[in-house]
């Protein structure tokens, strides 16, 4: 089995959907001819034509609303928003229509749309293509929110999420896309969409992350462990609707968690995830939570941009402080 | 400087607000079918007045009025087949009675409950959309579902004049443009959005040229002459479902009530301005063409008042009678499956009902 990035399994997944599917449609801003300026969709529109996988007119309301449309008539359309930062636009379809359309119709309609977007900082992108804004969606009733963080995570949650009855926003982690390379079968096996990875078991503190901040996680984890500190590493993977269970599962056995990331702290998913904590599983703490997350500030440009995401050293740092305690 | 190009909007009537036809009516428009679209017209009409009083005295939230517009909507809605898809704005009544909505329906929806946009008629219709401009997205949407399997088939939407100046508006109309689709834009254009006039929203000298700016054909029409209304529809409807791409319409009316229940149109116009437009509203020409015809008297007239008022009350009698959802019914739709989350707040939800009685 060759091994792929991040990117290739996003391409993988969509064309084998393509190819199982009829109603799938692949649409958005460059994925034609170009591939997607990620090249995501590279060789999809030459494989299997013009009509499955279209360029469109540069209007990301449209993208989303057409989206709505098409998925309401029956289509599984995946659409791509160039990056997470030009996605607001589409923001009212998301939030008015596509979220919202199963439950004022009371089910005479669905949405099963997906709607794909780069994702994250540490690219040294131009500005607004950086952020982190998963909050947002996870706020809204109605929608998924998935971000994987490996290739076999990417290609299982890719597939489940186009053949997922009702919306999903599926972000990808733009520093991910090509950083790790991972064993992944073409095999059509979709992963759930509705529970977190446990990426490795551990005794002392549960280090919950996800998107690309896993990826010092995961550094922080193992430079612990060489100094004798058992992490557990969970990777949230799809953030609303949350897996609170496997959480508190891991934290009644550990004590301790540490939430890492890279979006901003205040009304972040790490402070719905630490509020679960307190009241559920406060009993179990052995320790205060805490979090390290982005700034309270817009996203720098990247000259900052380093300073701006959570490092290995403040995760570990972190872990430190539960361990004081 | 030469001309780079040059364009036309051509404008339709049959009917002038006298009921006097300005040209041949249309093969269809004989006296069975003009009895019909004046019998729906005249019950659009009845229900609305009657829903306003409802509202008036508590027994329905805000209601968005469509007196003035009967022509456009019921002419919409004749034109259409059941395999197209309808995407309405929220005062589209007549079109939707034309498919089968019941006026029950309709009040339940602005009573308050959900379940009144999961109506009757085509499943694949679209429920009322308030966020101004959004629907015209999805009849773009709806029409590339239809184009990608070869369906004959066309997506209709309306819009009123404000909603012309938003962004979806146009991005709609540039993809159905950009991709020829079967698409059929509508716009009402009833002069006010709100308390903002025709001349403060756009410098267009029509609202149809917006369309030409897409690339597609339009017509503007008198859209107090239904019969004005259902040949364009339909020439463009047909049009589209053979794979000739899309058409914007403007028809001209006038919104004669109020925005909504909520509004007070008597703080930003003028009584004559309003008085003049009525006279020119649509049931008034089409009665007084069928009457000249000899197709229609003042007792049937009676007796169809009579017979719409049955039907109404009868439809308000069957809303009052609904009983109101339960708790859980706002927990059951939002996934396909409830989610765990979802699943501990409806158990509490549950509970607060029954602790409250």
């Amino acid at each position: 089995m060759a091994k792929i990035t991040l990117i290739d399994a996003v391409n993988m997944a969509m064309a084998h959907e393509l190819g199982a599917d009829d109603r799938v449609v692949v649409f958005g801003e460059d994925v034609g001819v170009n591939g997607g300026v990620f090249r995501a969709t590279a060789g999809l529109q030459e494989k299997f034509g013009e009509n499955r996988v279209m360029d469109t007119p540069l209007a990301e309301s449209m993208i989303a609303g057409m989206g709505v449309g098409m998925a309401a008539q029956g289509l599984r359309p995946v659409a791509e928003i160039q990056f997470s930062g030009f996605i607001y636009p589409a923001f009212d379809q998301i939030i008015s229509h596509a979220a919202r359309l199963r439950n004022r119709t009371r089910g005479r309609l669905t949405c099963p749309l997906v709607i794909r977007a780069p994702f994250g900082g540490g690219i040294h992108a131009p500005e607004h293509h950086s952020e982190s804004t998963e909050a947002l969606f996870a706020h809204i009733p109605g929608l998924r929110t998935v971000i994987p963080s490996s290739p076999q995570r990417a290609y299982g949650l890719l597939l489940a999420a186009i053949r997922c009855p009702d919306p999903v926003i599926f972000f990808e982690p733009n520093r991910l896309y090509r950083m790790v390379k991972q064993e992944v079968e073409d095999n059509g096996e979709a992963l759930p969409l509705d529970v977190c990875f446990v990426l490795k078991e551990g005794t002392d503190v549960t280090l919950i992350s996800w998107a690309p901040a896993m990826h010092e996680t995961l550094q922080a984890a193992k430079e612990l462990e060489e100094q004798g500190i058992s992490c557990e590493v969970i990777d949230v993977a799809t953030i609303s609707p949350l897996d609170m269970d496997t959480i508190l599962e891991s934290v009644e056995k550990t004590g301790r968690a540490v939430i890492v990331h890279e979006a901003p702290r205040n009304v972040g998913v790490g402070a719905e995830i630490a509020a679960n904590l307190a009241e559920k599983g406060i009993y179990d703490l052995k320790a205060p939570v805490q979090r390290v997350t982005g700034y309270d500030v817009t996203m720098p440009l990247f000259k900052l941009e380093k300073q701006y995401l959570p490092s290995v050293a403040r995760i570990k740092d972190a872990v430190q402080r539960t361990l004081e305690e | 400087m030469s001309i780079a190009a040059k364009f036309e909007i051509p404008f339709e009537q049959f009917l002038d607000p006298k009921g006097k036809p300005v040209k041949d009516l249309p093969k269809w428009a004989d006296k069975e079918e003009l009895l019909k679209l004046y019998k729906m017209m005249t019950k659009v009409r009845v229900f609305d007045t009657k829903a306003i009083a409802l509202q008036r005295t508590g027994k329905l939230g805000t209601y968005a009025s469509c007196l003035g517009h009967e022509a456009a909507h019921v002419g919409i809605g004749a034109a259409m087949i059941e395999e197209d898809a309808f995407c309405p704005m929220y005062r589209e009544y007549g079109a939707q009675f034309m498919r089968g909505v019941k006026m029950s329906e309709v009040l339940l929806y602005w009573g308050g409950d959900e379940r009144g946009s999961n109506f009757s008629g085509p499943q694949h219709d679209f429920p009322w959309c308030v966020p101004i401009a959004t629907q015209y997205l999805h009849a773009a949407g709806s029409a590339m579902a239809f184009k990608y399997r070869g369906e004959k088939r066309a997506a209709v939407t309306v819009i009123g004049d404000g909603g012309t100046s938003e962004g979806d508006f146009y991005e709609a109309l540039n993809a159905a443009g950009a991709w020829q689709l079967p698409f059929v834009g509508v716009t009402v254009n009833n002069k006010w959005a709100i308390s903002v006039p025709l001349s403060k929203q756009t410098a267009c000298e029509t609202l149809a040229q917006k369309g030409i700016a897409a690339g597609m054909d339009v017509v503007q029409l008198d859209g107090n002459d239904i019969i004005a209304v259902r040949e364009v529809m339909q020439r463009a409807l047909e049009k589209a479902r053979n794979g000739k791409g899309p058409t914007f319409v403007e028809m001209m009316t006038y919104r004669l009530h109020d925005h909504t229940t909520a509004d007070d149109a008597r703080r930003y116009r003028s009584d004559d301005e309003v008085e003049a437009e009525r006279a020119k509203e649509p049931l008034i020409r089409l009665r007084q063409y069928i009457t000249d015809q000899g197709w229609w008297n003042e007792d049937e007239e009676k007796a169809l008042l009579a017979d719409c008022k049955v039907k109404v009350d009868e439809a308000i009698e069957e809303y009052q009678s609904i009983e109101p959802p339960g708790v859980e019914d706002m927990f059951d739709y939002h996934y396909e499956e409830l989610t765990d989350p979802l699943a501990e707040q409806r158990e509490v939800a549950i509970k607060e009902a029954r602790r409250n009685g």
